[in-house]
């Protein structure tokens, strides 16, 4: 079965949060951000922008009637700035005007005066400087410190990665309208519509039944939505309410990469120690997340970062600490894979590092350390149902890792000005949330009397396909076919309390309360059937919408039995609530049992380098993917596709770049670039190894929405292969993204601004004459 | 007046001509399935097709364009198709939009609507379609959820369907295919109709025009008529006479980046369709001229160019996109005075020239470096419009090789690009132009280098002997597009990659390792 939603994005009839036709009197929002890094807000002189023409009314702190407050983890973040500003960018003002040109133009007559204040934006100063988000986490198990003394071999080293840009191609936006009893409606493309509901009751003074937001879907999310739409729809929501218009905020995309937050860069020093045979025996690591100026999700993304800091390794000791650093940047925030990734780069940089100074390749280091089952992870749960090494051995296999290494090694032989690369990744990723409460859904089945069904679910559809699995496991459970089953808009007055559509668990969480729904549902039909039929409920069910009793139809269908319970006052709605079962996770000890199951999967790239020019093409990338009962492989092969192209992304091209002052130069699409199709990879091959899943997955499909980015991560270290076969003697830090700038001085280190030449001793002149 | 068709109805608007076809298009007609992702022409989840009416007024030309940076006044005359142009009644989808449903070519879906019109506008194409070319057509779709690969399953699908269609008469098998829909043989009709209608209109505002401002002296207003036949005054369609300050604006690559607030809110003077602006000849004496309104897609259908450069179709992969190339000029990408215009430095490296008209008709002609005086201060003042570009032919055996490294290969601004041109006899360099972009206040053209190769041998000294020269004709500074470190040794490295095109067997770089 296909993603449904196709049907329409492709006509162009699926309507986003700009498509919803304007309703007359709707006032246009912008945002007057603050223009400097940090520094305490002396004046707003609003005076010309009030007397712009269109403008009706500009909001600030001031206008707010509840609690100027919309930190999530943390209450460190107000919706609009009051007293100082703390990073470029930052909401400052509100402008309401007739029209959206009205309001954009008013924004350059403001002024502001500001006491500027000194500006952090990197995260080890901020470290020193105690500018701390939250107390800093250890995740320990063995000894790490008592276990060097007996290593082979220890190394060290700094590994840094950098941020990234969602780059949903919709940005963000809201559209508010004042509701009769005093309270707001709000159409959000967010990720979390309860989040948003929750702040905006708060900041409007408001209970949270009196906001209502509605998702129908969103232009693409990836965790840039999750908390981050929040502030756009409290902005519409506080609009609305105060002016009793609506309000409609749409951010341009300049906008949104300014005032939005990104991946979180992090700067982490590694140690590593080995045994004679290679195995890790003690892995210590020390994380300095930049954070930017507020917690936002910061101290959960942290946490991952501490459960994915050994990836699909067993480690006996490690000690693993993580600082989150309060910087002078948009607050950074939940990006797929939600620090998993940035823990599994420094990993994977300290096993490249051991292999490099051993000179054996790194995957003979990976191979033998793979998690097997029962091995602890740092946090105590056991890796259970472990497909680690099967994984990596169906890999090596499908895709003849030998061979391909060798045919590595003879281009690079025969080749000066070229060179390839090939890096092995593998993959652990834990599912769940990680905050062990937020793992709870609801799902709320309305059977309707002609036989048709309505789904409402606390899931957000953002491309992902979740609309399409909830609409089948709700088919699938009634007997019926998915044409009679509507997957409805995302209502916080039809589902409630719901968690964000994040952490790959959303289809999981939400697909087995809809299973739940429809099971009972099935189940009061079956009994009703009974009675009415006179049947015996043993052996009865519902198979592509007939009646079968022991296998054969009874004399009714799915319509005439829908018919049937709702003339004999049967209900025919449901509501069931999932909780993952068996999870508990204590952040005091850092230890539990916070997964429902993990993840595991391998890839293969390989990579050309134009040694002249520093430019370089992903020529292979060979996945081998546990899946576990795929039920939707074209929505299943489209995440992992989606999700590793976007990882080789952060891991190549995609630079986020800020200068000193705190202001971001990579503000545009001219000047942040994520791959193009050109870009992607020549071969990406996608295996679905043979798994049995896992019971807490959804129809035993496991989650596929995060754990494929992290096969990005091999595109680095295939590239850092290919420019040490041309240039061994490079001093090649572990950093990333890895650009085509960084290639080409790893290529030429000699090269220098004073020395510009080729400097015939160092190097070798460029060429000779062949006479 | 602007008068087009959009999908199958037609359109009279007063809308400020320098105003954004796509804010036209969901704004104005609230057709909403083109959307907005970037405005600046750098996703394509705007694309819509715009056909134009050849000359002998018996088909149209489709071409993908962004509406993003489409001004609303190049619509005039034309055929502009959004998603709901295409779509077929009922539901039922064209064999595009199958296509990607069926490989999973559409997750969010929200670029998903520039992907369909630009393979549209591709099945409309009067090319065959090859893997390479349906590829191709969607290099200036920025998909962020699918990685791309479920859509060249798509395209492979497409290619495959498209190999039986016929040369002649491709709308109507195209129609009765469901490509799109049949109103479409129509179109050319009614944008003959229009053609005459506006000529029509256009000669009376023309003796309007003439009898007020009949002490003008100048021609600046006149009617002309457009290489696609249909008539035009140069400020858009004869509302007003232009004033001699009214900006120029050609296909809206840049200026829609830059100033479509300021634009939008004064008259233009429209180029892109303007009499006599397109076109590309080889005179007598030698030298091939441009119309000042080629485009680079342009380029890229000459016969002419591509046989003087038969790297060209090459080159300009890495120029923009598709829709970009459809649109922007060469003669804009000169004017607009980026550092890293990419035609800009082809140019200077092919020593071209510029012809500049005043108000008064009065022409001169300004050899390229010398139009550069400073970052975006140029030799030009206000009222000069480029009229043509000129550049020597080249002799057969003479060297030209055009360079570019940019964060991301296609669709990206050079860090440093680079061109340079060589003749060399006997092993001895007879003539050279080399230019760099990206590493000085404006788009380089290296006279020093340039002059320091003539009367050398081709040799590997000589090279690093250039490249010492050139170091020091160059002024980069660090920026988001690279360090001045990096835009050294790159600049070097493209040197020394012109020369390894140029003479493989002469330069030996096996030292270098």
């Amino acid at each position: 079965m296909n993603h449904l939603d196709p049907q329409r994005h492709v006509r162009g009839e699926s309507q986003y949060l700009d498509d919803v036709p304007t309703q007359q009197g709707t006032l246009f929002a912008a945002v007057f951000e603050s223009p400097l890094a940090h520094g305490v807000l002396v004046n707003l002189d609003l005076s010309a922008a009030l007397a712009a023409p269109g403008v009706v009314r500009i909001l600030t702190a001031d206008d707010i009637p509840g609690d100027n407050q919309i930190g999530g983890i943390v209450p460190d973040e107000p919706l609009l700035a009051h007293g100082h500003v703390h990073f470029r960018g930052q909401p400052v003002a509100l402008v309401l005007a007739r029209h959206e040109h009205q309001a954009h133009a008013a924004l350059k007559l403001i002024k502001v005066d500001i006491e500027p204040l000194p500006i952090i934006t990197d995260p080890r100063v901020a470290a020193a400087q105690g500018e701390l988000i939250v107390p800093p986490r250890t995740f320990k198990i063995g000894d790490s410190a008592a276990t060097w003394a007996s290593c082979a071999h220890v190394f060290e080293g700094v590994a840094e990665s950098g941020g990234q840009e969602h780059l949903y191609i919709e940005t963000q936006g809201a559209y508010a309208f004042p509701t009769e009893m005093g309270g707001v409606r709000i159409i959000s493309s967010t990720q979390g519509p309860t989040a948003v509901q929750r702040h905006t009751a708060h900041v409007l003074g408001l209970g949270m039944h009196q906001v209502e937001v509605d998702v129908t879907r969103l232009g693409g999310g990836f965790g840039g939505k999750e908390d981050q739409a929040t502030p756009w729809g409290a902005l519409a929501a506080l609009g609305a309410y105060c002016t009793k218009k609506p309000v409609k905020l749409v951010l341009d995309r300049m906008a949104d990469m300014r005032m939005t937050g990104k991946r979180h860069p992090y700067s982490s020093d590694f140690k590593i120690g080995l045994d004679k045979d290679l195995r890790i025996v003690a892995y210590e690591v020390t994380f300095f997340q930049n954070a930017g100026a507020a917690a936002d999700l910061s101290p959960a993304v942290m946490e991952r970062t501490l459960f994915h800091a050994t990836n699909s390794y067993f480690v006996p000791n490690v000690t693993a600490t993580a600082f989150s650093c309060r910087t002078n940047l948009p607050p950074n925030t939940a990006f797929r894979g939600f620090g998993g990734p940035q823990g599994m780069f420094v990993i994977e940089s300290a096993i490249a590092k051991a292999a490099e100074e051993l000179g054996i390749p790194a995957c003979e280091i990976q191979r033998k350390n793979l998690l097997r089952e029962n091995d602890l992870f740092s946090y105590r749960q056991p890796a259970e149902m472990c497909h680690a090494e099967q994984a990596w051995d169906t890999a090596a296999k499908e895709f003849d890792l030998a061979g391909t290494r060798a045919e590595v090694e003879q281009f690079n032989q025969q080749n000066k000005l070229q060179k390839k690369g090939l890096a092995v990744m593998p993959i652990c990723f834990g599912i769940s949330f990680t905050k062990t409460p937020m793992n709870q859904a609801r799902a709320l089945v309305h059977i309707y009397s002609d036989g048709s069904v309505g789904v409402s679910t606390g899931a957000v559809e953002m491309g992902q396909g979740v609309n399409t699995k909830i609409a089948h496991v709700a088919a699938r459970t009634l007997g019926i076919s998915v044409n009679r089953v509507k997957v409805e808009s995302t209502n916080t007055t039809r589902v409630a309390n719901t968690s964000p559509s994040a952490a790959s668990a959303t289809a999981d969480l939400n697909g087995k309360a809809t299973e739940m729904a429809c099971a009972a549902l099935r189940e009061r039909l079956l009994r009703h059937a009974c009675t009415e039929y006179t049947l015996n409920y043993e052996g009865l069910e519902i198979r592509d919408e007939q009646v079968l009793a022991a296998g054969v139809p009874a004399e009714t269908d799915w319509e005439k039995l829908v018919s049937s319970a709702f003339w004999k006052r049967v209900a025919l709605t449901e509501n069931a609530h999932y909780a993952t079962p068996d999870l508990h996770f204590d952040a005091a000890t850092n230890q539990g049992h916070p997964f429902a199951y993990h993840v595991y999967g391998t890839a293969i790239t390989t990579v050309t380098v134009d040694c002249l020019r520093g430019t370089y093409t992903v020529d292979a990338l060979r996945i081998a993917h546990d899946f576990g009962q795929s039920f939707n492989e074209v929505i299943d092969r489209g995440q992992i596709e989606g999700g590793a192209v976007q990882g080789i992304g952060w891991m190549t091209m995609e630079e986020i770049a800020y200068n000193a002052e705190g202001r971001l130069l990579s503000n545009s699409l001219n000047s942040y670039k994520i791959p193009d199709i050109y870009a992607a990879p020549k071969v990406l091959d996608v295996h679905f190894l043979d798994t049995p899943g896992h019971p807490k997955a959804i129809l035993r499909s496991k989650a596929v929405g995060e754990p494929p980015l992290m096969y990005g991560i091999g595109t680095y270290f295939a590239l850092r292969d290919a420019v040490r076969a041309f240039q061994p003697r490079t001093a090649l830090p572990f950093s990333a993204p890895m650009t085509p700038e960084k290639v080409l001085v790893s290529l030429y280190p000699e090269f220098s601004a004073a020395e510009t030449g080729w400097n015939a001793t160092a190097v070798g002149t460029p060429a000779s004459i062949a006479s | 007046m602007i008068e087009f068709y959009l999908n199958d109805q037609p359109i009279r608007t007063t809308e400020a001509p320098a105003s954004a076809l796509l804010d036209f298009v969901r704004y104005h007609e609230h057709l909403m399935g083109t959307k907005i992702g970037c405005r600046e022409g750098d996703c394509g989840a705007c694309t819509v097709l715009v056909g134009e009416l050849t000359t002998d007024g018996q088909k149209v030309t489709y071409q993908s364009m962004t509406s993003c940076l489409t001004p609303l006044g190049n619509a005039h005359g034309k055929h502009i198709v959004t998603v709901e142009g295409i779509n077929a009644a009922a539901g039922q989808l064209t064999p595009v939009q199958q296509a990607i449903v069926e490989e999973g070519g559409s997750q969010c879906g929200f670029c998903t609507v520039g992907f369909v019109m630009s393979l549209t506008g591709h099945s409309l194409s009067e090319q065959p379609a090859t893997e390479k070319s349906t590829i191709a057509a969607i290099d200036g779709n920025i998909c962020r959820c699918t990685g791309y690969k479920s859509l060249e399953r798509a395209a492979a699908t497409l290619t495959a369907q498209l190999a039986n269609r016929p040369t002649q008469n491709a709308v109507a098998w195209l129609s009765e295919k469901q490509f799109v829909p049949a109103y479409f043989e129509g179109i050319p009709a009614k944008l003959a109709g229009l053609r005459t209608q506006l000529a029509d209109a256009e000669a009376k505002a023309k003796a309007l025009n003439e009898a007020s401002f009949a002490t003008a002296g100048n021609d600046a207003g006149a009617v002309s008529t457009s290489p696609s036949g249909h008539a035009q005054s140069q400020n858009g369609h004869g509302s007003s006479f232009p004033h001699a300050a009214h900006p120029l604006l050609g296909g809206g690559t840049d200026l829609l980046v830059q100033r479509l607030e300021e634009l939008r809110e004064q008259p233009v003077r429209l180029v892109f369709d303007q009499s006599g602006r397109r076109g590309i000849r080889q005179e007598a004496a030698g030298r091939v001229v441009l119309g000042a309104a080629t485009t680079a897609s342009h380029l890229l259908e000459s016969e002419l160019m591509r046989s003087l450069i038969p790297q060209l179709p090459q080159y300009l992969k890495l120029v923009s996109s598709t829709p970009i190339r459809n649109m922007g000029t060469v003669a804009g990408n000169f004017i607009n005075g980026s550092p890293i215009g990419d035609l800009t430095i082809m140019f200077l490296a092919l020593g071209a020239s510029i012809t500049l008209a005043d108000l008064t008709g009065a022409t001169r002609e300004l050899a390229l470096p010398n139009v550069y005086l400073g970052y975006k201060r140029l030799a030009k003042t206000a009222d000069e419009q480029v009229t043509e570009i000129s550049f020597p032919t080249s002799l057969p055996g003479d060297f030209f090789n055009f360079e570019k490294v940019s964060k991301r290969t296609h669709l990206d601004i050079a860090s440093v690009n680079s061109a340079a041109w060589l003749r060399v006899e006997n092993g001895i360099i007879q003539a050279a132009r080399v230019s760099a972009g990206g590493v000085g206040p404006v788009p380089l053209y290296l006279a020093r280098t340039s002059d320091f190769l003539v009367g050398r041998e081709l040799s590997a000294e000589t090279v690093a002997a250039a490249n010492e020269v050139m170091q020091t004709e160059i002024s980069p500074i660090s920026d988001v597009r690279g360090t001045v470190e990096y835009k050294r040794l790159l600049l070097r490295q493209l040197l020394l990659a012109h020369f390894l095109r140029f003479a493989p067997e002469e330069i030996v770089v096996s030292n270098l390792i």
